[in-house]
């Protein structure tokens, strides 16, 4: 095919499959990858929600289920935030549209590196299963809270030091190698192979975050990996990197010296990039689905790629906002509060500019725009509560506190989840070729939407009386009002409904799959070039032909005098189609 | 990258594919979007990621001198001697890599075989100095200072052991890019223990 325009290369390595074995459960494909991490992420997804409702229980009605006690709270504390924010929304966010999207958008027929990317998705499955295993180890999993702050974590007396710790640590070093080589394959994939005229800046937005969330994920990864292995010695090979001398039973501990300070800056060095490897992503899928959704191109494309760049490389030097109360110079605080209040102004670049594609566009309130809808006011109520925690003043009455779990939550956990649903929705057809239910899926929509501002609205109001995070009862504290507890028990209730509203999402995947309308090659009328592939996509995407080449960029929507309301990506332009070219479509 | 001013504008109006049109699938030896080979960008990205793990684990090192407890621990004269091993090990490679571009298989032969064993006799050298460490009882517990000599070579140490993984792929079948990259590789973990071991003796 190569003789079809001159110096370009159609190879590509990944070999076709030709057994049931190589097609579904050893695949080099991208697609089938994708489809594996989603399914993955799915799964402990679930198992972490099913921690919150216990969390929920002991919180709203204290005492009145047995099976919680003080150790099952904590490790459900525990790993309900670890598995959430690392195992299921970095690997969903970049797993899995990482994996569908890339070559697809950019026009390749694989990654650059399939085998490499298969190796990444078995050593993310193992890390889970790692993960999973140590519910079921003596001591169960760790209950040191998700950042692991030493010494609490590796001393007896926390839930879960023996063994479980161990595991947490092992699971989090095999989830980092995993993430290493699929983040090696986005990065080199976006960089050198998209097709011929999809130039840098007629990518996709879903892509430019996607490319540099890895890039993001590859530079603060390490970190943790190093704190992890320094942590593993400490408890396994008696070292003191981050164990200062203890005395705790009226016993002196064995270790001496070490400096707890310097695993939350190595955490956190980790951390705070950590929320934006999550952000970045879903910012861009959102982008999209807005764009096609609303049949308008986005506005101010140049300001979004900015803002995207700008975004990445602050969130490298924001990190100690977390630490404002550890004890660290008083100088650095002022210092990150101020880089942490400068990332407002991307982010608001960015709901500006979604808010002005929807202004007068032709809206469609499918499924997938109520959920992009919905990202656009999580993401700004939970920036907003970020402008209180991030001033070094207000944040040391609020910090530990549960209006700072309400921030987060709302900012890059529900904003972030609410993004992957929209995601599902918007590319389901193209996995699948069959269509999700709209009835369904608005109804997930409303319940979920809703519901998680009855959860959280009233976490900030209890935040704000001083109720602290992460404690198992405070029935007995004097400062705690009554109206305290009654929004405990409506925010339990709003949960496990919530809840409920995911097994129907659950049911309508699973029931699309097989008997869902079927959606035709372009079912939203996109212009990107994911929705050029035949659907479902072939190994090697494109088929026999050749890949399409972009004349481009991917938001021609509503363009006045044309017939249709979208041009995609690979139509020649007028000066194309009279200069003789155009031999791509 | 040209690519960047050649934005379509709204109406993609300009329809130049720009000159590093990339490849439709994923040849790791075909030069893509960028004028080199995919391969090498994914080896240069991988580097990178390895930078920033010993980044990482200096500035922990830094922090962690800073504290006014910190104490010195001894280091085995051996690790001289395995710099040189090291050292050597990359210069072979580099040979091989330079008889791969000549075209001459017996220099790549003898340059790949005889940088690998090096690599080799450079973790044994490695252990055998963790070993005199210890006799002279310095173990990972026994302080800040030595704890962070294990973790260093440890990590330095796993780091070339995955480096003979690739060396077993380029003895098994060596292309000239494969060497290349081995080299490329080489002279990285030659880099890193020169710092690392730098910082070792300074400290």
């Amino acid at each position: 095919m190569a003789h079809h325009s001159p110096g370009y290369h159609d190879h590509y390595v990944g070999p076709e499959p030709r057994s049931w074995w190589t097609r579904y459960v050893f695949c080099q494909d991208h697609k089938v990858i994708g489809i594996q991490y989603a399914l993955t992420a799915l799964f402990v997804g679930a198992v972490g929600m099913v921690l919150s409702w216990g969390m929920r229980l002991q919180l709203g009605f204290p005492g009145q289920f047995s099976f919680i006690d003080p150790s099952r709270y904590y490790q459900a504390v525990t790993q309900h935030g670890m598995i959430m924010v690392i195992y299921l929304l970095t690997a969903f966010l970049l797993g899995t549209f990482g994996n569908l999207l890339i070559p697809l958008m950019l026009g390749a027929r694989d990654m650059a590196f399939p085998f490499v990317n298969m190796l990444s998705y078995w050593v993310y499955l193992l890390s889970v299963l790692v993960l999973l295993a140590s519910f079921f180890v003596p001591g169960g999993p760790t209950g040191g809270g998700w950042t692991l702050y030493p010494p609490q974590t590796v001393l007896k007396g926390t839930p879960g030091s023996d063994l479980g710790i161990v595991l947490m640590l092992v699971s989090l070093i095999l989830f980092i190698i995993g993430f290493t080589m699929g983040g090696l394959n986005y990065v080199t994939t976006v960089l050198q192979l998209r097709t011929k005229g999809m130039t840098l800046m007629r990518m996709p937005l879903a892509v430019w975050g996607i490319f540099v969330a890895t890039i993001l994920a590859l530079l603060a990864f390490p970190a943790l990996f190093v704190g992890c292995v320094m942590m593993l010695l400490d408890r396994l090979a008696g070292s003191s990197f981050f164990i200062p001398t203890i005395v705790q039973f009226g016993q002196l501990q064995p270790h001496e010296g070490g400096s707890p300070l310097l695993f939350q800056h190595l955490f956190w060095y980790f951390g705070h990039p950590e929320v934006y490897i999550v952000i970045l992503p879903a910012m861009g899928v959102i982008s999209e689905i807005i764009a096609v959704h609303a049949r308008k191109p986005i506005f101010g494309y140049p300001m979004m790629v900015l803002s995207i760049l700008v975004i990445g490389a602050l969130s490298f030097v924001v990190w100690a906002h977390h630490m404002y109360t550890s004890g660290m110079n008083p100088y650095f605080g002022f210092l990150f509060a101020v880089t942490t209040l400068i990332v407002a102004i991307p982010s608001a670049v960015k709901v500006f500019n979604w808010v002005l594609t929807l202004w007068r566009g032709n809206i469609h309130l499918t499924t997938p725009m109520l959920f992009a809808i919905g990202f656009l006011n999580t993401f700004l109520i939970g920036g907003l509560t970020g402008l209180f925690l991030g001033n070094v003043v207000l944040d040391f009455p609020l910090q530990d506190t549960y209006f700072v779990v309400a921030h987060f939550h709302m900012v890059m956990g529900v904003a972030a989840i609410v993004a992957i649903f929209a995601g599902i929705y918007h590319w389901f057809p193209k996995v699948t070729g069959r269509m999700m239910n709209e009835t369904q899926g608005k109804i997930h929509f409303w319940v979920t939407f809703v519901g998680t501002y009855a959860i959280f609205l009233p976490m900030h109001y209890i935040g704000l009386t001083g109720v602290p995070r992460r404690y198992y009862d405070f029935n007995n504290l004097q400062f705690v009002p009554e109206s305290v507890h009654s929004l405990e028990r409506f925010v339990t209730v709003v949960a496990l409904i919530v809840g409920a509203a995911q097994l129907l999402f659950a049911y309508n995947l699973v029931h699309s799959i097989f008997w869902g309308k079927r959606s035709g090659q372009n079912p939203w009328q996109a212009a990107t070039l994911e929705w050029v592939a035949p659907t479902p996509a072939p190994h090697g995407n494109w088929g026999a032909v050749p890949p399409p080449v972009v004349y481009r960029w991917p938001y021609d929507y509503s363009v006045p005098g044309e017939a249709e309301d979208f041009i995609p990506q690979n139509r020649p332009t007028l000066q194309a189609q009279s200069a003789g070219g155009g031999g791509g479509e | 990258m040209p690519q960047v001013e050649e934005r379509g504008g709204l109406g993609g109006t300009r329809d130049r594919g720009g000159r590093g049109s990339g490849g439709g699938g994923g040849d790791p030896g075909a030069p893509g979007a960028f004028p080199l080979p995919t391969a090498k960008l994914g080896a240069w990205i991988l580097l990178g990621v390895v930078t920033v793990i010993f980044s990482a684990l200096v500035s922990a090192y830094l922090v962690r001198m800073g504290l006014p407890d910190w104490k010195s621990s001894p280091k085995p004269g051996l690790l001289c001697f395995n710099t040189a091993v090291l050292a050597c090990s990359s210069l072979f490679f580099q040979r091989a890599a330079w008889a791969a571009r000549k075209g001459e298989a017996r220099g790549v032969r003898t340059g790949v075989r005889l940088g690998g064993v090096l690599g080799v006799l450079f973790i044994l050298g490695q252990l055998l100095a963790w070993g005199q460490l210890q006799s002279l009882g310095f173990r990972v517990s026994s302080n800040p200072s030595s704890s962070f000599f294990y973790l260093i070579t440890a990590l330095h140490g796993l780091h070339l052991a995955g480096g003979l993984v690739a060396w077993a792929v380029v003895s098994a079948r060596p292309t000239p890019l494969r060497i290349e990259l081995c080299t490329l590789y080489w002279h990285f973990l030659l880099a890193v223990w020169a710092v690392l071991y730098g910082l070792l003796l300074l400290t």
